[in-house]
């Protein structure tokens, strides 16, 4: 079976500053990946790239063996490939219900008649009431999702993606923003929700205890390249990832630690 | 759902009782309500737009063509009865809408407003200075028929009665479009569009339909208005007449189908009486009536019912 996801050589530049640099990666089926990497180090830009929100300078993007270098976001995720965002991407003046409606409305449009689609409602409204008792939102249902704390916007963020019943999930820093006892248990109900879904999961995190207990594989961004690439456990030892990322200096002169984690 | 059936059932009991009663209105009051009924129509367009996060400042444009249109196909085809004369005009006025869409969808804010207000006053300039459509003056348009009912007599209440079967026709329309999948739309590209395409559907589709039906609405508004006053100029199309259908948008509000209807009358009376008392300076006393409705309820006219539910 062909990979969920692989860039071969995947460059980004603007102006002089290089976002992306060749990058070649296999992301295999049903895989749940951490990508870790300090600020500026090309994470979200890689995430921008595969949704086709930045056009690669150079290389070539593929999904389940079709190239989808060249789509708009808008074609990516109706292919299955959808994303959250580190500032969640919500409909402020409309309710967490409402929200998921939207989501839930488009999915029946592309999925039937269109003109019965259209007006149909009623599995519409049913599949919004699931993922709201799935991503544990019902205390939120019908409070404006613009005044909610952060914590349940990046939740209701993240359902929003579900909705879509993705291939590929995209996190961009679920737990931004999220205070740090509360990390956890968010974590948790997303993949709570997700579980028997056959998704395979990308998430950007900065902090490493997440890594260690959700990922089974990790990204090491440093720089706009990928410095390390295998089993959590493996890469968090690495030495140059501990320097660079992690943050953490084995040696007193590794003064480098670009590392906010 | 209460809510949706709700406005429906309101929709069919105000036909019904207008009918009913238009018998006994005075022609003066028949005509009024027309008249408000029609504008009603272009406002109804405009809340679609609005709820999408749009003003135009030129949907006199299609009110104006879809006036010309009528007044066109009489003229020179001979047609005389209002219905096929009023599916001229919203056919052509959203071919003409589905041209200048294109366009249009890609704008937003004061770039959209602005752009519908220039085509809008290309439009004034090309009928000023078209002497075989009457330049300024414009030219009259003969109805004999409505649907193949003669108009000879009872004619005011006959124009009256069109109006609200339009009226209600689009009213229900539009309710189902707006609690539509597609409809909803409107409020999620309002408030986030990079959300809507990373959902997978189509902004700019969003916007072109809306566009497009805004325009058919408007359009459907100008011929009617100028099968009930026998007369059309440019004027219809002046930048003065689009601001009027903000004005009525705002001071109706966007809760509801009925509300442009509703925002509608209210305005048309208070013009006509303040015309009537105050000839020189009615524009005054609407303008007051507007700071009055802004001052007391931000979300407009509409809002009277809107707490009137959460009270009850």
């Amino acid at each position: 079976m062909a990979n969920a996801l692989q860039t071969i050589g995947l460059t980004k530049t603007f102006g002089a500053v290089t976002a992306a640099s060749n990058i070649s990666v296999e992301i295999e089926q049903d895989a749940i990946v951490g990508m870790i990497g300090g600020n500026g180090a090309g994470k979200t830009t890689f995430l921008n790239l595969i949704t086709g929100y930045l056009k690669p300078t150079s290389g070539t993007i593929r999904h389940e063996g079709r190239d989808i270098t060249s789509l708009s976001p808008r074609k990516v995720t109706r292919l299955g490939i959808c994303r959250s965002f580190q500032i969640p991407q919500v409909f402020g003046s409309l309710t967490t219900y409402e929200n998921l409606l939207v989501g839930t409305g488009i999915v029946a449009r592309a999925s039937g008649t269109w003109a019965r689609q259209a007006i149909n409602v009623a599995d519409v409204d049913a599949t919004a009431e699931q993922m709201i008792a799935r991503f544990h939102l019902t205390a939120y249902r019908d409070s404006r999702s613009g005044i909610l704390p952060e914590g349940v916007r990046k939740l209701l963020d993240i359902a929003m993606a579900m909705v879509l019943r993705p291939r590929i999930l995209l996190l961009d820093e679920p737990t931004s923003g999220v205070s740090a006892e509360e990390k956890f248990a968010l974590m948790d109900v997303v993949f709570e929700a997700i579980r028997g879904e056959r998704v395979t999961v990308l998430f950007v995190e900065h902090d490493i205890e997440i890594i260690r207990r959700y990922a089974r594989r990790v990204l090491a961004f440093y720089d706009g390249r990928i410095i390390a690439d295998g089993a959590a456990d493996t890469v968090l030892n690495d030495g140059k990832v501990r320097e660079l990322v992690v943050g953490e200096a084995p040696r007193p002169s590794g003064a480098m630690g670009a590392g906010s984690c | 759902m209460k809510r949706l059936d709700r406005t429906r059932h309101v929709l069919v009991l105000c036909l019904a009782l207008l009918l009913l009663g238009g018998p006994f209105f005075p022609d003066w009051a028949l005509f009024i309500a027309t008249l408000a009924m029609a504008k009603g129509l272009a406002v109804l367009g405009l809340m679609l737009l609005m709820r999408a996060g749009l003003v135009s400042f030129g949907q006199g444009l299609y009110y104006c063509l879809g006036a010309y249109v009528v007044g066109t196909v009489g003229q020179f085809l001979h047609i005389t009865d209002a219905l096929v004369m009023l599916l001229f005009a919203g056919v052509v006025s959203c071919a003409v809408a589905a041209l200048l869409g294109t366009l249009l969808a890609a704008y937003r804010g004061i770039f959209f407003a602005m752009l519908s207000l220039s085509f809008s006053m290309v439009l004034y300039g090309l009928l000023v200075k078209s002497p075989s459509l009457g330049s300024t003056d414009g030219f009259n348009i003969a109805v004999r028929s409505i649907a193949g009912f003669s108009a000879e007599s009872h004619r005011r209440y006959l124009f009256f009665a069109l109006s609200l079967v339009l009226a209600f026709g689009a009213g229900m329309a539009v309710h189902g479009f707006t609690g539509s999948n597609v409809g909803r739309l409107a409020a999620a590209v309002r408030d986030n569009e990079l959300r809507v395409e990373y959902l997978g559907a189509s902004v700019k589709t969003v916007v072109y339909l809306n566009i497009l039906i805004a325009a058919a609405l408007a359009g459907l508004g100008g011929g009617l208005t100028s099968v009930t006053v026998g007369h059309i100029d440019p004027d219809l199309a002046y930048w003065t007449t689009s601001g009027e259908f903000v004005f009525v948008a705002i001071l109706s509000g966007t809760g509801s189908v009925l509300a442009p209807f509703l925002g509608s009358l209210v305005f048309e009376v208070l013009h006509s009486f303040a015309y009537q008392y105050s000839p020189n300076t009615w524009q005054m006393v609407v303008g007051f009536a507007m700071l009055f409705v802004i001052a007391l309820l931000p979300t407009g006219l509409w809002s009277i019912f809107a707490l009137g539910r959460k009270a009850g």
